[in-house]
């Protein structure tokens, strides 16, 4: 029988507010000292009350209008109740009955074709301690607690189960990190924690209602580990149901070391949350001017700068696609073309999608790292252009650029790399290579052109690189010829 | 004079007029404090030596001529409200060595008027009670008869007040904790408007309910002291940005012109005779002060008010009290090899069996297939009990009904039957449940055992109640009788 994947995700963002969800303690805790950024408010200490943080509101409804939600009038928060060390006060202000949006999508491409992804909600809530998991010499596991991260907003987006493949699932999120970095609201990095991502995925006979099991697939920490284990999953579930086994309604894990999911609880002992409306905070009523106001003053997102990428630099829309994914790259690339005529629109995409980020992700520097700024790979783009240096040579000018920091002008001149056009010089490197390869010459006279390009080869080789090819070419054909 | 008997404007004048300081007035304070606890039990501790500090730095201030009407005036807080650096218990064991890193906006407000803070008053656990029974220290005992009850929860507060160990006290009201015990104790006890008073630190019961308010020996005082805590507070999204008007200029003996409606279901099945006798003498002095009484109001929701409050609050309650898990602060269990287990144990030994029985009630109330039959509904009780009130307030400007339907009742009288101990707030708790404001004034006495009347008004009408109970407490002399102590 053949079985089609239902896959939905579930994702929170960390949104990029100074201060917490409902006190004012500072978020920017990555590199401070455990338990310093904490107030009696994010301890959960008795009598503490919450007040919400405006700005994680705003940046949360910029994000459900540009998933094109529909903005709640009318919201509120509720608490979740769960008992567990990392949540300070035994239950976590979430929302579960008035998200401020609802009922949104974003647009993916897949197999070449647009497909909308459905968005249940956008909702805001608040962050939990982190537990650090030790042992002591003796043997004996204790936990720490962290409080800094517990009261960090955050921002989940639940997904509908629209997803169709582990692929879609990828390209579903890599979408949505990036609206995130377009709207600025987060960081959006899941190898970092500022993007996490939990995914319900089932399987079902093909034209048939009757989901089987749903399982839901946790501690995924990048892209990466989601494709993985989606696959994995919808793998194992297609083993077991070709067996004839029941799948069970559960949780599990993925193990990134040994590439599987295991069982961690069945759905069975779920908790009951007990969600009621949090007392501490009034309902928020949205005023419709605001929120109209909020979307006059949405960013550009992705999709549309794609577009303007194609119509302005008259890009394809495959680079523009690549170009725009990331806010960074495509600032990147604006930057470059600032001030630059429009036919070197296409070089510089090449040289950013090719071996720009082919050093970058070689090396794990994020674009705005790197020791090339715009304007450096601009000159070399250039230098390329008017035929100072050949292709070839600007691979290693760049990589040399991009490990010193020095301008592609000065690594040319250090290296004697500026490309021969000269034909004087160019035709005495000719001769030689005809003099020293008289069997590919004969094979070349008795018609067989491929020993052309040897030659050619060969010319190249002789002059390290810098000789201008077309003139090589010509040349060798005239020399040829007339011998 | 006995000066510890002293009301807040008498003290005032004196303090003013450099006749007494506020060093002697505390010094009063305290010894009254050491005569007559050994026979209340109303603290749960006494601060004796801040509370000398402080009244040494307000009698300094007096002296550069600062005249806020609390300044070096003794209070005593309810042990619900933090206090930094002085334990705040709700007397409860769960939080027994807890001192607080911060104090309640109210305490803040008070500190900043150079108020001198004497100690915390014993309570219910928690805040929840109506005896003060339910302290996991100690009951504590009527100054009118010991061997009955104060009324709860703020218990330790009223007897505080009526055995004149303070000039005034604070306490928190969730369903009635500041009324009922006033009312049981003879002295003034006043619920605000829901986000009248910030509730910053105050420790929650049940957070849509509670609400602080003053305890005093008259209502001059619960002006004066209503004027010093309420208003809106940034750290409280419930409190609200209304205007706070000087509660002390509403203060006239004349009713002329004062519509007062008294809802019959308030008069209900199990009221004592002497209660309703008392009463009836009460609303007919009302009318003589000139005051237009309609005895036929009717309140129909009214009996369902009990069962709704008993499932909001629980359920509020349930939330509020799960940080109390034994890792950050307050009592701990820590033999044992599990982290379960700890919670476990330390929920279990740390809470007293009132808190856990409403723990589990509200646990029930919220679980999924009983949400939307109780919880729910009681949510929709409570809409039709504002309703009620609202439409009341079309045509009377204040509703008048007992306290509590019984004088103080025997210590151990209700202790195992819940249900009679929770019908002693049958007339307070749908005041919080519509989230409005009322007042508790001594209304007389039967048997030697207090009565009290409750004037309720609409929201944010603090001045109109003030003003009703200061023209019926003015042509009476119910406040001034002390018990013997």
């Amino acid at each position: 029988m053949n079985y089609e994947t239902i896959i939905g995700l579930e994702v929170h963002a960390q949104l990029l507010t100074k201060s917490k969800m409902f006190c004012r303690c500072s978020t920017d805790y990555a590199s401070a000292p455990p338990n310093t950024h904490v107030c009696p408010v994010c301890l959960g200490m008795p009598g503490v009350l919450p007040t919400i943080n405006q700005q994680a509101v705003e940046f949360t409804v910029m994000t459900a209008l540009a998933l094109n939600c529909t903005i709640s009038d009318y919201t509120r928060f509720d608490r979740k109740n769960y008992p567990y060390p990392d949540l300070m006060k035994g239950y976590q202000i979430s929302q579960s009955y008035a998200p401020f949006g609802h009922h949104g999508w974003l647009t993916i491409e897949a197999n070449g074709e647009k497909k909308r992804v459905g968005i249940d909600n956008v909702h805001l809530e608040e962050d939990v301690a982190k537990l650090i998991h030790r042992t002591s010499p003796g043997g004996e596991s204790y936990s720490l607690v962290d409080v800094n991260r517990a009261g960090v907003p955050l921002m989940e987006i639940v997904g509908e189960p629209d997803l169709r493949s582990p692929e879609e699932a990828r390209q579903y999120l890599m979408k949505l990190r990036s609206i995130l970095q377009y709207l600025g609201v987060s960081t959006a990095n899941m190898e970092e924690g500022s993007f996490r991502c939990d995914a319900n995925i089932s399987i079902r006979p093909q034209d048939s209602t009757d989901l089987l099991a749903k399982v839901e697939v946790k501690n995924m920490n990048s892209f990466k580990a989601v494709y993985r284990a989606l696959e994995y999953e919808a793998e194992r579930q297609r083993k077991r149901a070709a067996e004839g086994k029941k799948l069970a309604q559960e949780t599990r894990g993925w193990v990134e070391e040994r590439g599987i999911t295991v069982a961690q609880r069945s759905k069975e002992y779920a908790h009951d949350y007990r969600y009621f409306p949090e007392p501490d905070l009034a309902p928020l009523v949205l005023n419709r001017e605001w929120v109209e106001a909020i979307r006059s003053k949405l960013p550009e997102l992705p999709e549309a700068r794609r577009d303007r990428f194609v119509a302005e630099y008259n890009l394809p829309l495959y680079d523009a696609n690549l170009l725009t994914s990331s806010i960074l790259m495509a600032d990147y690339f604006e930057a470059c073309m600032r001030g630059a005529p429009q036919k070197s629109a296409k070089p510089v995409a090449n040289w950013i999608i090719g071996e720009f980020s082919r050093l970058l992700n070689a090396t794990n520097t994020g674009i705005n790292d790197s020791k090339v700024g715009p304007v450096a790979l601009f000159d070399l783009v250039q230098l390329i252009h008017e035929g100072s240096i050949s292709s070839t040579s600007g691979k290693s000018v760049l990589e040399e650029m991009f490990h010193t920091g020095k301008s592609a002008d000065d690594i040319i001149k250090a290296q004697g790399l500026s490309q021969i056009s000269d034909t004087e010089a160019i035709e005495r490197e000719v001769m030689a290579v005809i003099r020293n390869n008289a069997q590919a010459v004969a094979d070349y006279k008795a018609g067989k052109k491929q020993s052309l390009k040897f030659l050619v080869g060969q010319v190249m080789r002789a002059t390290r690189g810098r000789a201008n090819p077309t003139v090589v070419n010509e040349l060798l054909e005239k020399k040829l010829e007339e011998g | 004079m006995i000066i510890n008997q002293l009301t807040i404007h008498e003290a005032h004048e004196q303090l003013k007029a450099r006749q007494l300081s506020s060093v002697e007035l505390t010094k009063a304070c305290l010894e009254r404090i050491n005569q007559t606890e050994p026979k209340v039990h109303a603290l749960v501790t006494v601060t004796d030596e801040l509370a000398l500090k402080q009244a040494q730095k307000a009698d300094q201030l007096i002296a550069r001529g600062n005249t806020h009407p609390l300044t070096g005036i003794p209070v005593i807080i309810k042990d619900n409200m933090c206090t930094k650096g002085i334990p705040t218990t709700c007397s409860s064991k769960m939080l027994q060595n807890f001192i607080p890193p911060y104090d309640a906006t109210v305490v803040e407000k008070l500190n900043n008027c150079g108020a001198v803070i004497m100690g915390k008053a014993n309570m219910d656990e928690f805040a929840m009670g109506s005896s003060t029974e339910h302290s996991a220290f100690f009951p504590t005992h009527n100054p009118w008869d010991p061997s009955r009850v104060p009324g709860g929860s703020s218990g330790g507060s009223a007897v505080a007040v009526a055995a004149d160990e303070t000039i005034y006290a604070l306490g928190s009201d969730t369903g009635g904790s500041i009324r009922q015990p006033a009312g049981f104790c003879s002295v003034t006890g006043m619920k605000p408007t829901y986000g009248r008073v910030s509730r910053y630190g105050l420790v929650a019961f049940a957070s849509s309910l509670d609400q602080i308010g003053p305890l005093t020996k008259d209502v001059a005082d619960c002006a004066i002291v209503l004027n010093a805590i309420a208003g809106f507070d940034n750290r409280d999204s419930t409190s609200v940005p209304e205007p706070t008007p000087d509660y002390t200029q509403y203060l006239t003996a004349d009713l002329s012109g004062l519509v007062i409606g008294v809802p019959k279901e308030y008069f209900v099945q199990g009221m004592q005779k002497e209660v309703e006798t008392a009463m009836q003498a009460a609303i007919n002095r009302l009318e003589e002060l000139g005051a237009k009484v309609d005895w036929e109001v009717s309140l129909p929701s009214t009996p369902y008010a009990l069962a709704a409050y008993y499932i909001i609050a629980p359920s509020e309650a349930s939330a509020n009290l799960a940080r109390y898990d034994g890792v950050k602060y307050g009592f701990s269990f820590t033999d044992t090899d599990s982290m379960w287990e700890a919670l476990e144990k330390t929920r279990q030994f740390g809470f007293g069996d009132e808190v856990k029985r409403r723990i589990m009630l509200g646990t029930h109330a919220l679980s999924a297939g009983y949400y939307d039959a109780w919880y729910l509904k009681a949510q929709k009780v409570r809409t039709l009990i504002r309703r009620e009130f609202d439409q009341a307030f079309e045509k009377y400007d204040v509703l008048v009904t007992p306290t509590s339907p019984t004088v103080p009742f025997k210590i151990g009288e209700k202790l195992d039957d819940p249900l009679q101990m929770y019908l002693s707030d049958v007339c307070t708790l749908p005041i919080n449940i519509a989230g409005l404001p009322a007042i508790s004034i001594p209304a007389g006495f039967g048997n030697g055992l207090p009565i009290g009347m409750q004037i309720i008004g609409k929201p944010f009408s603090e001045e109109t109640i003030l003003k009703v109970a200061y023209a019926y407490e003015q042509a009476t002399e119910w406040h001034k009788r002390k018990p013997q102590v």
